[in-house]
């Protein structure tokens, strides 16, 4: 049976709620444990400004499924099957250099794709982006400035930051692929053609990663899986204790 | 029974200009440009606002202390609506509110017309406290979403910059 353009709808907000979400809770985890006061500060900020995002998407999402569901339902009583974030932003943590590695290859996506978005014939997506885009315009100056810095600084650095770049890399894929969701939306002019998306991002990167003397990972075997709600061994974890509250007291509130 | 006074937008708008930041508590949502609009209709009152940043936890908090003020003052029907578009710039701080943020040791925001900080290059941000020139950005990110935090080499205080967005 074919996708209506209402459910394709409803999917595409998961999918960009849920990459926002879970990218966010990850962060948030360095809560306490940054290396330093100001990037404890810099990384609770920008999982902030990622949740402020997410809501806005899974509010969206609620609307355009018209069940009622609210934006809390959908983050926190949905079952590890029914996210469909990308499994980049679901994995561990890992050191700092894998920390910033993974938010400047998010960004370095996120970016282009919310810039496209702004000319979305859904005014509501569009209007997510013109807000979402100036927030992610100032996280990718930041991430992209960690990765010179990790590359160009010291040997130990420098092998870190290659090291998440090659572990991360794998993942990277699924930030590009597109199916029946993207398709429908793409013909009623609502969701970008990635094409020019995926242009950008290998440009940033590819500008990012020479001044930072870092190597570029070749592409291959690619992860795939999260937008159909099939998950890494991280994710179980990851929710157990995001949705603790809501589960063990639905609807509490303060 | 004396029926009360027609309630004008006017009286609306001077009741919200008690309505604060709650973090920047010198600073009101309008001088803040957080508020947008205000509408009456068959005797209620809408009242429309828009997030500085999307996370912004404050916003909850000035949604809440609109409808109190607003029902201290006897107006019980009012409803908050949020839009996003067009997205909040810092541009749309009052100058007042602006003058306000100094003298509460924020700085300012620039224009946007000079947004190099958001381009990667530092513009120069007086110190709110001495006014020296003689500034350094410790962290891009601060208290708060909206702030940055600096350092002045002058008089060795730190302060906190509001971002231009």
């Amino acid at each position: 049976m074919k996708m209506t353009q209402q459910e394709a709808l409803f999917q595409y907000c998961l999918r960009r709620g849920d990459d926002n979400l879970i990218l966010s809770h990850r962060l948030s985890e360095w809560c306490g444990h940054g290396p330093q006061l100001e990037e404890d500060i810099a990384l609770t900020n920008r999982a902030l400004d990622l949740i402020g995002q997410a809501r806005n998407y899974l509010q969206y999402a609620g609307e355009v499924e018209g069940k009622g569901r609210s934006e809390d339902d959908l983050a926190y009583m949905r079952k590890e099957r029914d996210f469909v974030n990308v499994k980049l932003v679901e994995l561990h943590n890992g050191d700092y250099a894998y920390t910033m590695a993974r938010n400047f290859l998010y960004d370095a996506w996120h970016l282009p794709l919310q810039q496209a978005l702004m000319k979305s014939a859904d005014t509501q997506l569009a209007a997510i982006a013109g807000k979402a885009v100036k927030e992610v315009t100032y996280q990718l100056k930041t991430s992209a400035d960690w990765m010179i810095r990790f590359g160009d600084g010291t040997e130990e650095s420098h092998q870190r930051a290659q090291t998440a770049l090659h572990a991360l890399w794998t993942y990277t894929g699924e930030l590009f692929t597109t199916d029946e969701v993207e398709a429908v939306l793409q013909k009623a002019g609502i969701v970008p053609d990635m094409a020019p998306i995926k242009a950008a991002f290998d440009a940033k990167v590819d500008a990012v990663l020479a001044e930072a003397t870092l190597k570029r990972p070749a592409d291959g075997f690619m992860m795939s899986g999260g937008r159909q709600g099939k998950h890494s061994e991280h994710m179980g974890f990851l929710l157990a204790e995001m949705q603790y509250l809501q589960r063990a007291y639905p609807g509490a509130t303060w | 029974m004396n029926s009360a006074p027609a309630l004008t937008r006017q009286h609306i708008l001077d009741l919200l200009e008690n309505v604060k930041d709650p973090e920047v508590p010198v600073i009101s949502v309008r001088e803040l440009g957080v508020l947008r609009d205000v509408e009456m209709s068959d005797g209620k009152v809408f009242v429309t606002i828009t997030p500085t940043y999307t996370g912004c936890p404050a916003m909850d908090t000035m949604r809440e202390d609109i409808v109190k003020e607003l029902h201290n003052a006897g107006i019980m029907d009012v409803e908050v609506k949020q839009i996003l578009s067009p997205s909040w710039t810092t541009d749309w701080i009052s100058d007042a509110g602006k003058a306000k943020l100094k003298a509460y040791g924020i700085a300012p925001p620039e224009k946007t017309a000079d947004i190099r900080a958001l381009k990667g290059e530092l513009p120069v941000v007086p110190c709110p406290q001495c006014g020296s020139k003689d500034t350094v950005m410790v962290s891009a990110f601060g208290s708060t979403a909206c702030k940055a935090l600096w350092k002045c080499n002058t008089c060795l205080e730190p302060f906190d910059q509001f971002k231009c967005l």
